[in-house]
C-alpha cells in the first residue's frame, strides 16, 4: 500500500508528466486554450493511460516469453492505437454526448507521447501489474491538472497585452516555465516516511 | 536545383521545432547539454531519412486505407534499429536519454514528413527532406543546449562517451541551476521563439 501510494503521489506531483518529464507536451500547449476542452482531454488521456498501462503489461511479459523484447517498441505503438481506435468505437457506442465533447481528440491520443512513455516507464521501473496501473492512470492524473491548471492562466491570458514576438507559442511556453518552478516546490519530500503506515 | 530546395526547406523556411513547433517533447527534454542535443538531433535524422526513404519507395504499394499504420510500423523499425545501435556504442548518452529514443515512433516531425512529403514524392527528393528537416532538428535543439549547458553549469560540450570533460568558461558556482532544470527548458524555448519571431517580423518589415 505505502508503495502505491508513493508510486501515485509521485507521478501526480514529483515527476509530473508535462511539467517535469515532458511528456505529452503537445496536446498541452495545443488543447489548453479553455477549461472545458482541457477537462475533456484530460479524462480521455486518463482513460487511455489507464487502459494501456494494464495491457502493455501483459504485452511486456508475453514478449519476455518469446524473448522478442527487440519488438517492444513496435508492438506498443500498434496497440495503443489499436486501444485508442477501440476507445473510441466504444464512447461512440455508450455515450455519444461524451464522443461529441472529446471530438477530434481522441484519436490524437495515439501520438500523445505521454501514453507510450508510461507503458516504457512501467517495464523500465520493473512495476507489477497493480502498480503498473497506478502508475498510469495517476500520471494521467497529474496531467490533467497540468493542463487544467494552464487552461485556466491562459484563458486571463487572453486579455493580457502579450507583446507581438511573444503572442501564442513564446508566452505559452514562459508561463509553462513558470508552472514548472511552482511545482519544483513538491521536490524534497520524503514519500517513503510520509505514507508508512 | 529541387534536391537543394528539399534539404533547404526544413533548416530554414518550414525548421520543425522553431518555425512548426512540432517535437517539443524531446527538445525540451533532453537538451540539458550539447551533446544530448546533438545525439537526440541525429538519432531523430537517422530515423527521418530512413523511414522517408522506405515510405517514398512503398508509396505506389501501401493502399490509401491502412498508410498511417503502415508508417507506424515502418518509423517504429528504424527507431528500434537506431536504438540498439546507440546502446552498443554510445551507452553512456543512450541511458541520459533513455525512454526518449523509442519515444521517436510518436515525435510528430517523423510522422508528418511521412504524410506530407514521402508518400507522395520521389525517393531522392524524400531523402534530402528527411536529411534537411533532421538536420534543422538537430541544429535548434543544439541551439536550445548550448544555452542551457552554458548558463546552467558555466562548462561546455561535455561528452563522457567520448571522454571529453568540457570547456570551462566560469565557475560551476556562478550557473543558474534553474536553467537545467525542466522550468529552464520552457523558458529559454520561449524566449528563443519570441526573438525568431521578432528577427522574422523585422525582416518582413524591411522587404515590404
Amino acid at each position: 500500500m505505502t508503495k502505491l501510494l508513493v508510486i501515485a503521489f509521485g507521478s501526480i506531483f514529483i515527476s509530473n508528466f508535462v511539467l517535469t518529464r515532458f511528456l505529452g507536451i503537445c496536446p498541452f500547449l495545443g488543447v489548453s486554450k479553455k477549461v472545458e476542452t482541457a477537462v475533456g482531454m484530460g479524462f480521455a488521456v486518463t482513460f487511455v493511460m489507464g487502459l494501456a498501462s494494464a495491457i502493455t503489461y501483459g504485452l511486456q511479459k508475453l514478449l519476455e516469453h518469446f524473448h522478442i523484447e527487440i519488438l517492444q517498441t513496435l508492438t506498443f505503438i500498434l496497440v495503443i492505437a489499436v486501444l485508442v481506435q477501440f476507445v473510441e468505437m466504444v464512447i461512440k457506442k455508450i455515450s455519444p454526448v461524451l464522443y461529441q465533447a472529446l471530438g477530434i481528440y481522441l484519436p490524437l491520443i495515439t501520438t500523445n507521447c505521454a501514453v507510450l512513455g508510461v507503458a516504457l516507464i512501467n517495464v523500465k521501473e520493473g512495476y507489477n501489474f497493480l502498480q503498473a496501473v497506478v502508475n498510469g492512470v495517476s500520471a494521467a492524473l497529474g496531467f490533467t491538472m497540468a493542463i487544467v491548471l494552464f487552461a485556466g492562466i491562459r484563458e486571463r491570458m487572453a486579455a493580457a497585452p502579450v507583446p507581438k514576438a511573444f503572442q501564442g507559442f513564446p508566452i505559452a511556453l514562459v508561463t509553462a516555465g513558470l508552472v514548472s518552478i511552482a511545482f519544483l516546490g513538491f521536490n524534497g519530500f520524503k514519500l517513503e516516511a510520509l505514507f508508512a503506515f | 536545383m529541387s534536391l537543394w530546395r528539399d534539404f533547404k526547406n526544413g533548416l530554414f523556411n518550414e525548421n520543425p521545432t522553431f518555425r512548426l513547433v512540432l517535437g517539443m517533447c524531446p527538445t525540451l527534454a533532453v537538451s540539458t547539454t550539447v551533446v544530448n542535443g546533438i545525439g537526440m538531433g541525429l538519432a531523430a535524422t537517422a530515423v527521418l531519412v530512413g523511414s522517408n526513404v522506405i515510405i517514398s519507395l512503398l508509396r505506389n504499394v501501401i493502399p490509401k486505407d491502412v498508410r498511417i499504420p503502415a508508417f507506424v510500423v515502418i518509423i517504429a523499425a528504424f527507431v528500434t534499429i537506431v536504438d540498439k545501435i546507440m546502446a552498443a556504442y554510445v551507452p553512456e548518452l543512450h541511458k541520459v536519454l533513455g525512454i526518449f529514443i523509442p519515444l521517436i515512433v510518436v515525435n510528430c516531425i517523423i510522422l508528418a514528413r511521412a504524410e506530407a512529403f514521402a508518400s507522395k514524392r520521389p525517393v531522392i527528393n524524400s531523402m534530402m527532406d528527411g536529411l534537411g528537416m533532421g538536420l534543422g532538428f538537430t541544429m535548434s535543439i543544439t541551439f536550445i543546449s548550448a544555452i542551457r549547458e552554458l548558463l546552467g553549469t558555466g562548462t561546455i560540450f561535455v561528452a563522457k562517451d567520448f571522454g571529453f570533460t568540457g570547456l570551462k568558461v566560469f565557475a560551476e558556482e556562478l550557473g543558474a541551476i534553474i536553467m537545467i532544470l525542466p522550468p529552464g527548458a520552457f523558458i529559454t524555448l520561449g524566449l528563443v521563439l519570441a526573438g525568431i519571431n521578432w528577427l522574422v517580423s523585422r525582416k518582413g518589415a524591411k522587404t515590404a
